[in-house]
């Protein structure tokens, strides 16, 4: 795999850009694997390269229904950070942020991780005591967090709402420096880049649909390309978990709800953080493009449609003015919907399961995508040697049955309340 | 908006009802004592790709819960009915000491 | 030059009579009503109107329409900024200032078109493959200045002072586009007896119609037909209105923009939002023409053939004089038609060996030069195009020229039937994508449909009204349209099969995306359409790639050798056309985000001092200003009232539900999980509901009014959230229980008399009531009236004291209060607020919701023994699940701070003396307060079960200050655990 770097973009432009290679080769199925890796993207993919790279494994396909990274880790609206103040998830999402740190190095290709800084917003002061749980759990972890009082908020991020008519006034805001964004797509790509590297065989337009097993074990996939044999199968199809669950005879607390995104029209730089609101459901940041990139709550209901209700977009529309009037005369460019796994606690679940040599990546809810590189990572790990990593143990399917539930909202087994 | 045809006010877009999720889930008597039937009932869901039984109800009217059958793939709704007159509800009520 | 000097004299669709004033990058000019900026522009000879994305390349205009990728200009009208507005489908305005956009520090000399010059070292995706060193964090020093480089238009960061409005539409048949299919189908639904919505993006009807002349066969039908909608009782033309979005329930999403001519006065309405829901929809949406990807096809000056067709003969616009038109298909050939015949010198360069012999008579006629078998290849000219360069079977050939017409074939307009799932497909005859099957309420007409002779559109048209007005049940009788004449020929179906691997060739103009980009993606692999789009950010724009999607994935297919529809096709996402997010949000911003809850009180708060705090939808008092004291020391000064008088508190806001049935009591057993069944009548009780998961869901007091009639309170958070529950509860799970449920929140306002001389207060307020601890013992009802309304004394204590919640009808709460503090005042009552009682709560030890955080049982929060031994409750079973009873499990401990000087804060974590303070520690601080009483903060807190014995220390760290107080671990109830002053 040749690398790429600054001077190879200027050997390339001198001989026309006719020597680049393939990021990944087309490959076609052999007839069984190691490892399959269910789900071609930013975690499936991420699982093959991490099998390859930290345990030797290579002999491993990644199996696509589509195209590379056609699904949550290409729609969603790239947030990184690790916030998260329950024991069992935030050294988890800690982890996977230094790895973020390290991703485009790493991988050889460049997902502009930007770490630019996330900021929610408080809206009193029990809301700002709450936030200081957060970041005295953060700091207690060596992880970076600060608490902002409301000058300091408007210093940053003087576009919001400090006028005497916000609704929610904002009295504070809870602050992660290394917070940010990267490019979804570059992370998928970058992976699959690396994983094939390694050869692990990247299989696109393939559908799994079903399994073969020998007793409880699984043996391989039927898939759309024919049956490929496996040692060990690994599902990562956040959003699918509960439609190939049933294939395998999985049965699963996961319920499937779509999540928006939005894209406005590319602008200069405007946004310069990741801004949340605390008072509703709004998100934004700005892409290196320019598009303010935004989204909000849960559609509410099941739903397999990547497609959202226009009454959400007015919803997010609402909050988006509320916290930044600036924003209602920049101009809406495209929204889509994610179908997200939810689960009743609203943390994944990564784990064996019941059916010998099938693993388990799913439920991301929306917080897979900062997850990708421990996810894929402790899943490897988990895969290789049979047994869950330490930073994942808490993301057992068993939590449900004996109550050890990490539900940082506790919004309660409700899915679409989470 | 999914129009949901409410049998007491008529077709109503869905941002006047709460979401109440699945429906076919059987929820165990107020007294099992069984943890498993529990668990199954608050946990466990079959989230099919296709057509869904879940619950609703017209919050901004008449307040009553609804069973709204709808396609997950294309939020096609099949049928409406009130929650009490479903059949789901009957079998409870059978079963339920009186 | 003159202005407006490339106006003809006559002829048109604008107002002479009418000129409208504007500027241009300062630049004052003259256009007319009917103009739009785009064509105002050209009228005044003014070319380059932008710079490009990326490369910062010279663009003009390039449509007549929303498809416009180049031609983006900055609003700067009255203070107010909006950037990347295509000058296309700006309808001119006195008074209106455009800027280009993306240039520095002008359009004609622009200092980053240096860009151009790189472009080898910027090819597609090149930022993947470098930026990554020299250290870590190297991406964010590149990043700075990439931000800087990207992004079109700047946006202003004032609030925007514009109002937009939400309007809500019904309609049997919705009809999307004014063109001749649309106005077709209009007609005939109309005939048929349905209500019908008409929509049309442009501020006229026509669509493609417009850019016939003025005197011909089709626009005398347009006029027909307009005139005929416009007198119909049953159709809504809705002009300036774009349909941007199609969504599920067939609601329809729509734009308007208003009609500039009527002045609009400060603070008016911008656009309106309109949601648009019909019975049945049919699109007839059109079709959009596509380029000829060939070297510096972005020069200014090349024009889509059907615009400067529509610049000519609706604006009266004569865009060039010496003009080649490129093409392969027929219907450029009537745009060379109309240029020569205003008077230009024509080239027609077609690609096809032999054109038809009507075509070519029809030139022969005109003086329009054909050449056949000529593919153009290359352009010459900076800021305007100047040559033109041809192939032809003989060799090489250059022409001179000022404007290049080029036409690609059309693409159906499918964007809006995609937005629904309805997959585009693939018909080669056409060469183009046409919207797969409708559901049945759903059709399609006209060139959408991949019919593009004007008389079979204006047929099909009518079929699909007549079809979506006898969908809705309306079909009366509707004669057959006669077949119209409208002497054209048949457009004859082409695709451009782009030209590879020679010099700069746009396919994208606005993303600045090449053919050698494709050419790229396809060597590295990103073939897949989807791939090929984020690769090269194919049709990100703005204009999402309404002129570039096709030809890109013609690119693609020859690479790949495939056909186009083993390539794929690519998704549409709504909004059509950019929307303004304002215009989403409509009224609902600001102070109107959210509705806002008052109490029947809140008038006398606001008069007397409050600080009010919102309290998710409620406004409640904080604290009542006193002279000198901050918030702090405010509380503290309520709380000694309280303990030491009497304090009134608006409780207002909780949740109250009337219980009522045969099954009340059995129901209540079974949603508590402390027993009810047996409450006497006229006594209240404490109760506590969980989840099916057994957390804690809420707390509140019930009080059995009667035999069969209980009225229960909930939290102020959780009051919706309950009584759906109980609702839920009672429709599907027990439907034989004979209970009702009904809230009854906002018919009582509500109030707490708190304080050991809080009888005495009662006794003075209603002086006719007996309250005496006999009538009315603790956890006692009284029901009386007081002024001619309901009245309900509950004695219940929340805050350790004695106290009084005192109901009574909504509309007497303010009148009742104002009594209440008028008889109090000998005995030195206060009203409080919220911050007092919370605090109060903690100091007896009461848990709220800091402690009740959707993570807690009865046992975290020392209430098991509420429950006792009972069972069949809600929650009850998952309760005992093992994590649950882990030794280890968190529970409700009372702190004291230890350390002079120091003080609890909430959210402190807590940890063993001599233990290094790091991970997730063994509790946490859930509420504090200072007590008064006690003389030093008290707190409760949430701590392991193996270290939480009372009368040991644990140490509350907090790093967001660098604080680590010792803090002894106690019992939760800090004063008067026995109880009595509750009787005092």
């Amino acid at each position: 795999m040749a690398r790429y770097s600054a001077f190879s973009i200027f050997r390339n432009a001198l001989s026309g850009q006719k020597n680049w290679q393939r990021a990944w080769r087309a490959a076609e199925p052999n007839p069984s694997y190691d490892v399959i890796v269910i789900g071609g993207g930013g975690h499936g993919l991420a699982t093959a390269f991490y099998l390859a790279e930290n345990h030797g494994i290579r002999n491993v396909a990644v199996l696509e229904k589509g195209y590379v990274g056609g699904g949550n880790v290409g729609r969603n609206t790239t947030v990184i950070r690790s916030n998260y103040l329950l024991d069992g998830n935030t050294q988890f999402y800690e982890f996977s942020m230094k790895l973020w740190e390290n991703m485009s190095r790493a991988l050889n290709f460049n997902v502009m991780f930007s770490q630019r800084g996330q900021l929610v917003t408080a809206h009193s002061a029990d809301q700002l005591d709450g936030f200081s749980h957060r970041a005295n759990i953060m700091r207690l972890n060596g992880i970076d967090a600060d608490i902002l009082d409301r000058d300091a908020v408007r210093r940053l991020v003087p576009y919001l709402d400090f006028s005497d008519t916000a609704r929610f006034p904002i009295h504070g805001a809870i602050f992660q420096g290394r917070a940010g964004t990267a490019r979804h797509d570059a992370v998928a790509w970058g992976y699959a880049r690396a994983a094939d590297g390694h050869g692990v065989d990247i299989i696109q337009n393939c559908e799994v649909t079903g399994f073969l097993r020998d007793g409880n074990r699984i043996v391989g996939v039927e898939t759309t390309k024919g049956r490929i044999g496996a040692g060990k199968v690994g599902l990562a199809v956040a959003g699918h978990t509960s439609v190939l669950g049933a294939k395998a005879g999985l049965e699963l607390p996961i319920e499937s709800h779509v999540l928006q995104a939005f894209v406005t029209e590319p602008l200069k730089p405007l946004v310069d953080h990741v801004v949340a609101y605390g008072a509703d459901h709004f998100y934004v940041s700005q892409s290196d493009k320019g598009g303010l990139v935004f989204g909000g709550n849960l559609d509410g209901y099941n739903s397999y449609a990547q497609r959202g209700n226009l009454g959400v977009v007015c919803e997010v529309a609402e909050a988006a003015s509320a916290l930044m009037p600036c924003i209602s005369r920049i101009r809406l460019l495209r929204h889509w919907g994610g179908v997200m796994d939810m689960t009743p606690d609203a943390s994944p679940i990564i784990c064996p399961t019941p059916i010998e040599g099938l693993y388990l990546n799913g439920g991301w809810c929306y917080g897979g995508f900062k997850a990708t590189p421990a996810s894929g990572w402790c899943f490897a790990h988990t895969i290789a040697t049979g047994k869950p990593h330490p930073l994942i143990a808490a993301y057992g399917l068993d939590r449900f049955r004996t109550g050890h539930t990490l539900d940082e909202a506790g919004a309660g087994p409700s899915a679409w309340l989470q | 908006m999914l129009p949901i045809e409410c049998p007491c006010c008529g077709p109503r877009d869905h941002d006047e009802f709460r979401y109440g999720g699945d429906a076919s889930v059987t929820r165990p008597a107020h007294d099992d004592p069984d943890p498993e039937a529990w668990y199954r009932y608050v946990f466990i869901r079959a989230n099919p790709a296709g057509l869904h039984r879940e619950f609703w109800q017209h919050v901004i009217g008449c307040r009553q819960w609804l069973v709204v059958e709808r396609d997950t793939r294309n939020h096609a709704i099949a049928s409406v009915e009130l929650a009490r007159k479903s059949p789901h509800s009957k079998s409870l009520a059978r079963k339920s000491p009186a | 030059m003159s202005s407006n000097h490339k106006r003809l004299s006559m002829g048109g669709r604008i107002d002479r009579e009418q000129p409208v004033e504007f500027t241009f990058d300062g630049r004052s000019l003259i256009g007319y009503r009917g103009d739009t900026l785009a064509s105002a522009l050209l009228a005044n000879g003014v070319t380059l109107v932008g710079r490009s994305f990326k490369y910062h390349r010279p663009r003009g205009i390039f449509s007549a329409g929303p498809e416009e990728p180049n031609a983006l200009v900055t609003l700067a009208t009255a203070g107010r900024r909006q950037p990347n507005l295509p000058a296309t489908t700006l309808e001119l305005q006195d008074g209106l200032v455009a800027e280009s956009q993306n240039r520095w520090p002008s359009l004609t000399f622009d200092v980053q078109s240096v860009n151009g010059l790189l472009a080898p070292f910027l090819s597609a995706g090149f930022y993947y493959k470098t930026f990554m060193g020299p250290t870590r964090r190297a991406w964010m020093f590149y990043e700075h200045f990439i931000r800087k480089a990207a992004g079109l238009g700047r946006a202003g960061t004032d609030p925007d002072s514009d109002r937009y409005d939400i309007s809500h539409a019904f309609a049997d048949v919705a009809i999307i586009g004014g063109g001749p299919a649309g106005l077709s189908a209009a007609r005939a639904a109309a005939a048929a007896g349905a209500r019908v919505a008409l929509i049309e993006q442009d501020f006229l009807l026509g669509g493609q119609l417009l850019a016939e002349p003025s005197d011909s066969a089709a626009a005398k039908w347009l006029r027909q037909a307009e005139a005929e909608l416009e007198s119909s009782e049953t159709v809504t033309l809705m002009k300036r209105t774009t349909a941007f979005g199609s969504y599920d329930g067939n609601v329809i999403g729509l734009v308007g923009q208003r009609d500039p001519a009527n002045p609009r006065p400060a603070g008016e309405v911008l656009q309106t939002f309109t949601m648009l829901r019909a019975r049945s929809i049919v699109f007839a949406t059109g079709a959009i023409e596509r380029p000829m990807i060939f070297s510096n096809n972005d020069r200014p000056g090349v024009m889509l053939a059907s615009a400067a067709r529509t610049y000519l003969n609706r604006f009266a616009v004569l865009p060039g004089k010496k003009i080649v038109v490129a093409t392969g298909n027929d219907s450029a050939w009537r745009a060379a038609f109309d240029l020569a015949g205003a008077g230009a010198e024509v080239t027609v360069a077609d690609l096809r060996a032999a054109p038809s012999t009507a075509l070519a008579a029809e030139a022969g006629r005109l003086g329009v030069v054909v050449r056949a078998a000529t593919r153009i290849v290359d352009l010459n000219g900076g800021h305007a195009v100047r040559r033109a360069t041809l192939n032809e079977a003989d060799g090489q050939s250059e022409a001179t020229c000022d404007l290049v017409c080029v036409s690609g074939g059309w693409s159906p307009t499918v964007h809006l039937t995609s937005h629904l799932g309805v997959k585009p497909q693939y018909r080669d005859d056409i060469g183009g994508f046409v919207p797969g099957a409708f559901p049945a309420d759903r059709f399609g007409a006209g060139s959408m449909m991949g019919i593009f002779s004007t008389a079979d559109v204006i047929e099909d048209g009518h079929r699909a009204g007549t079809e979506a007005a006898s969908f809705c049940g309306k079909s009366a009788p509707v004669p057959a349209p006669s077949k119209l004449d409208l002497g054209e020929t048949a457009t004859a179906p082409f695709r451009e099969i782009p030209s590879l691997g020679r010099g700069k060739a746009f396919v994208d103009f606005q993303m600045d995306v090449t053919t050698g980009d494709i050419e790229l993606a396809y060597r590295e692999g990103y073939e897949s359409v989807e791939h090929l789009k984020r690769y090269t950010t194919l049709g990100m724009g703005t204009d999402q790639g309404k002129t570039s999607n096709f030809a890109a994935l013609a690119s693609m297919a020859a690479l790949r050798n495939a056909t186009i529809p083993e390539t794929g096709a690519t998704t549409f996402r709504p909004p059509y056309t950019p929307v303004a997010i304002g215009a989403l949000a409509g009224r609902a911003i600001g102070h109107h985000f959210k509705p806002i809850r008052r109490t029947p009180m809140h008038d006398w708060h606001m008069a007397n001092g409050a600080e009010m705090l919102e309290v998710g939808l409620w406004m409640r008092p904080y604290f009542y200003r006193q002279s000198g004291l901050d918030v702090n020391e405010a509380y503290v000064a309520e709380m000694r009232s309280v303990r030491q008088a009497a304090g009134l508190m608006d409780i207002s806001t909780l949740g109250k539900i009337d219980v009522q049935g045969p099954d009340a009591a059995i129901f209540l057993d079974r949603i508590y999980a402390n027993g009810f069944a047996k409450l006497p009548v006229g006594r209240a009780r404490y109760g506590v509901m969980l989840r099916d998961d057994g957390i804690v869901l809420d707390d509140g007091t019930t009080t059995r009014l009667g035999e069969n009639r209980f009225f229960m309170t909930t939290s102020t958070a959780k009051a919706a959230d309950v009584l759906s529950r109980l609702e839920f509860l009672l429709d599907t799970a027990w439907p034989d229980l004979r209970v009702a449920v009904t809230s009854v929140s906002d018919e009582w306002a509500a109030m707490s008399v708190a304080g050991p001389k809080s009888r005495a207060i009662l006794n003075a307020a209603f002086p006719a009531l007996d309250v005496s601890d006999a009538a009315l013992a603790h956890m006692g009802l009284l029901e009386s009236e007081w002024q001619g309304r309901a009245l309900r004394i509950l004695r219940l204590s929340y805050s350790g004291e004695r106290a009084y919640e005192i109901y009574v009808g909504a509309t007497a709460g303010e009148q009742l209060w104002s009594r209440l503090l008028e008889a109090g005042r000998p005995l030195d009552l206060k009203p409080y607020g919220v911050e007092a009682l919370g605090a109060l709560r903690v100091e007896k030890g009461h848990v709220a919701g800091p402690e009740i955080d959707g993570r807690t049982t009865l046992d975290d929060l020392g209430l098991g023994r509420l429950a006792g031994k009972r069972s069949g409750f809600v929650g009850d079973v998952l309760r005992r699940r093992p994590a649950f009873q882990a030794p280890d499990r968190q529970r409700l401990v009372g702190l004291e701070c230890i350390e002079e000087g120091k003080r609890l804060r909430g959210g402190a974590i807590l940890f063993l003396p001599g233990e290094k303070p790091y991970g997730h520690g063994r509790g946490r601080v859930t509420s504090v307060t200072f007590s008064p009483e006690r003389g030093h903060h008290v707190g409760l807190a949430l701590l392991s079960g193996d270290v939480a014995s009372e009368g040991s220390e644990v140490v509350a760290v907090y790093p967001m200050k660098a604080e680590t107080v010792r803090a002894r671990i106690v019992s939760p109830v800090f004063l008067d655990p026995q109880g009595e002053r509750l009787h005092g």
